[in-house]
């Protein structure tokens, strides 16, 4: 098994996608006929960066997760371009990439430490298993295995031959971190990572991620609905809203100057942290809408305050703000008809 | 129902004390709850904080009396001046939904999926109050009124996997405050909520809590929403209360250095680039009752004198007291 190297050279995104769709029919009736179409993901399009972290954030039914399974082929899209280091993905006898040697450069960690490993398997068999099946002899995958555990801070002597149920939640997604750096990948996608651990352990799972992608040179991409762990560890942030990219930019233009109306009530919905200065008016009302039958036009003015007939009428370009910040909003697109188009250019 | 209800009298709401629990199976002993105290003022909100395991909900079923058989429950809980370990029968069930009440964390399994959200919430007031059906209807529309659901009498008749999940955990409220109880209880509510939907539903809780004056225990491990609700806070760890006070010098600066490492731990806005401080270790099992601190071994001011027997709770001034050696009596 040879490590994978960089064959774009830098300036080649790691990861491009374009287009990127996957709706769900949902059957019913006798002949179980599609009856309607959840639209999860519909037409993302975003380039993932070489040696960066790139933060996925956004509501349940953003489509957040489901962008995720994408990303690692474990669904197939509907529609859209995956290249990767500038070869197209799963076209084998063309010049692209086979789904097999690009997995073996992807892998992801998952929200649940537990119902991703198998509780049958001690966790050196789980970590070594991946580089079996990709042509390693048992016997240097385990020592692989042995030495991926120590980087990730669990003593092989000590941690080797436990199962999944012996360990404590923090150590089973440390487990996961290790099986998924067992190929040696060039991207990690991680899904909620530590969305299932208390705050203590959180913290000591975040220093890892850290310390591996600079010990190991990845590149992450990292999904997560808390918006302060995505702001401590991207370099660039993307923002989802029923299945669309509502915003996308470096990490601080993002925290300092959202300039999508859903940003600035996301970012508002934080709690404090200072009883002194509570919130008194909720910054949007109601729950997200049901991802079945999205709104026309813009997807969030059925809770947008800015809302105006053009937003019903017209989807909003991505327009670019400057310095690679995105938004897709009438208000930031100077041509776009809204009365406050402009306003945020 | 509404200030009358705030009493200036000093006997609290709420007053538990050396509760211990211990869950005994074949396979294991865990101890859960070890000699907690706790008081809660009428019309006062009480966050009370830890991680996984440390015995907070745990506290708050005692509370209703919710656990089960192989739990060994012992110590003393009053609410309202009445013995809550001494009901049984009747007096529990008229206790349970009318004096005080429960909301839980997931309301799509709490709420029962084959009655619609009208009939589940009626019910309570026929039960407790002895109300006609009509009467509890229309008290039922009054409720998703009070708890802010749009189009109430359209939604009355709805089931619950026909409601978003921040309409839900509305309903769910509506039910718990049916026979307008002195006491709510509340099981991390707005955990499963996202971002922006948990914020609604923090600021609804808390002005309903100061319209009913209802005296509320929220359990929680997020201090965020702890900082957004409270009056006053109290940490658990190891199935003790390890700190406990008001709710602003307690996010200014905690006195125990469990919580201490709990607030620095967590992650806030300009951390990047930074290492993130972190408690080392894991919480102790909890297989025997503990004798010592139990979070001597994790911390990092740790001396023997820590190890001498469980640490006394230390009067600090102010309102706030600490289970640690090392907090000056104030």
């Amino acid at each position: 098994m040879d490590i994978a190297t960089d064959r774009g050279g830098p300036g080649t995104p790691l990861l491009s996608l374009d287009g990127l769709t996957k709706h769900f029919p949902i059957k019913g009736g006798l002949l179980g006929r599609t009856v309607a179409t959840v639209r999860a993901v519909d037409g993302v399009a975003f380039e993932v960066i070489k040696g960066e972290t790139l933060g996925i954030v956004g509501e349940s039914g953003c489509g957040k997760s489901t962008t995720a399974r994408l990303l690692m082929r474990l669904l197939d899209p509907d529609a859209g371009k995956m290249i990767f280091d500038g070869e197209a993905v799963g076209e084998p006898r063309a010049s692209g990439l086979s789904l097999r040697d690009y997995r073996r450069q992807v892998q992801m960690v998952f929200q649940d430490s537990y119902a991703s490993l198998n509780p049958r398997l001690p966790i050196e068999d789980s970590i070594a298993f991946a580089p079996i099946v990709h042509g390693l002899s048992r016997e240097k995958a385990n020592e692989r295995a042995r030495e991926i555990l120590a980087a990730v801070g669990l003593a092989p002597a000590q941690f080797a031959r436990r199962y999944p149920h012996e360990l404590s939640g923090g150590q089973r997604q440390r487990v996961n971190i290790a099986r998924a750096l067992a190929l040696q990948p060039r991207l990690i996608i991680l899904d909620e990572p530590v969305s299932a651990l208390d705050k203590s352990v959180e913290a000591q799972v975040l220093n890892l991620l850290v310390e591996l992608k600079a010990q190991f040179g990845l590149t992450y991409v990292f999904i997560s609905h808390d918006l302060n762990v995505v702001q401590f560890i991207s370099d660039r942030v993307l923002v989802m809203y029923l299945g669309e990219v509502v915003e996308l930019g470096p990490v601080d233009a993002i925290y300092d100057r959202p300039a999508h109306p859903y940003t600035r009530a996301l970012l508002a919905s934080r709690p404090s942290m200072d009883p002194a200065q509570r919130r008194t008016v909720p910054p949007l009302t109601g729950d997200p809408p049901n991802p079945v039958n999205p709104p026309s036009g813009c997807r969030f003015r059925t809770r947008c305050t800015h809302a105006e007939d053009i937003c019903a009428k017209a989807k909003p370009r991505a327009v670019d703000i400057g310095a690679g910040h995105i938004a897709a909003c009438h208000m930031a697109d100077a041509g776009s008809g809204h009365s406050q188009a402009g306003a945020l250019a | 129902m509404s200030a009358a209800l705030k009493m200036d009298t000093p006997a609290p709401l709420v007053r538990v004390r050396d509760l211990n629990v211990t869950f005994m199976t074949r396979d294991r002993t865990v101890h859960a709850v070890n000699g907690m105290d706790m008081d809660l003022a009428a019309g006062e909100v009480l966050c009370i904080l830890g991680e996984s395991g440390s015995g907070k909900s745990v506290t708050l079923r005692a509370l209703l009396r919710l656990l089960p058989k192989f739990a060994r429950v012992s110590g003393s809980i009053e609410v309202a001046g009445r013995d809550v370990m001494a009901m049984n029968g009747n007096t529990l069930n008229d206790y349970r939904g009318g004096e005080a009440a429960m909301i839980f964390q997931e309301p799509m399994t709490a709420l029962d999926p084959v009655f619609t959200v009208g009939r589940q919430i009626a019910e309570v007031v026929q039960r407790h109050e002895g109300a006609s059906r009509a009467q509890a209807d229309a008290r039922a529309l009054e409720l998703l009124e009070l708890v802010q659901i749009p189009s109430a009498k359209r939604r009355l008749a709805a089931y619950p996997h026909e409601l978003s999940g921040g309409l839900r955990q509305r309903a769910m409220i509506a039910v718990a405050l049916a026979c307008r109880p002195k006491l709510l209880l509340a099981d991390e509510p707005t955990t499963a909520l996202d971002a922006t939907v948990q914020i609604q539903v923090l600021l609804l809780l808390r002005e309903l809590q100061q319209k009913l004056g209802m005296g509320v225990i929220f359990v929680t491990h997020d201090l965020g929403v702890a900082g957004e609700i409270a009056d006053r806070v109290a940490v658990m760890y190891a199935g003790r209360v390890v700190e406990e006070g008001p709710i602003g010098p307690f996010m200014a600066g905690p006195l125990h250095p469990y919580p201490t490492g709990l607030l620095n731990s967590t992650v806030h806005g300009n951390m990047r680039g930074k290492v993130l401080t972190t408690i080392p270790g894991a919480p102790p099992s909890l297989a025997t009752a503990p004798t010592t601190c139990s979070f001597s071994p994790r911390c990092g001011l740790a001396e023997a004198a820590c190890d001498a027997g469980v640490p006394p709770m230390v009067e600090a001034g102010g309102g706030r007291r600490a289970r640690c050696i090392k907090v000056a009596p104030g």
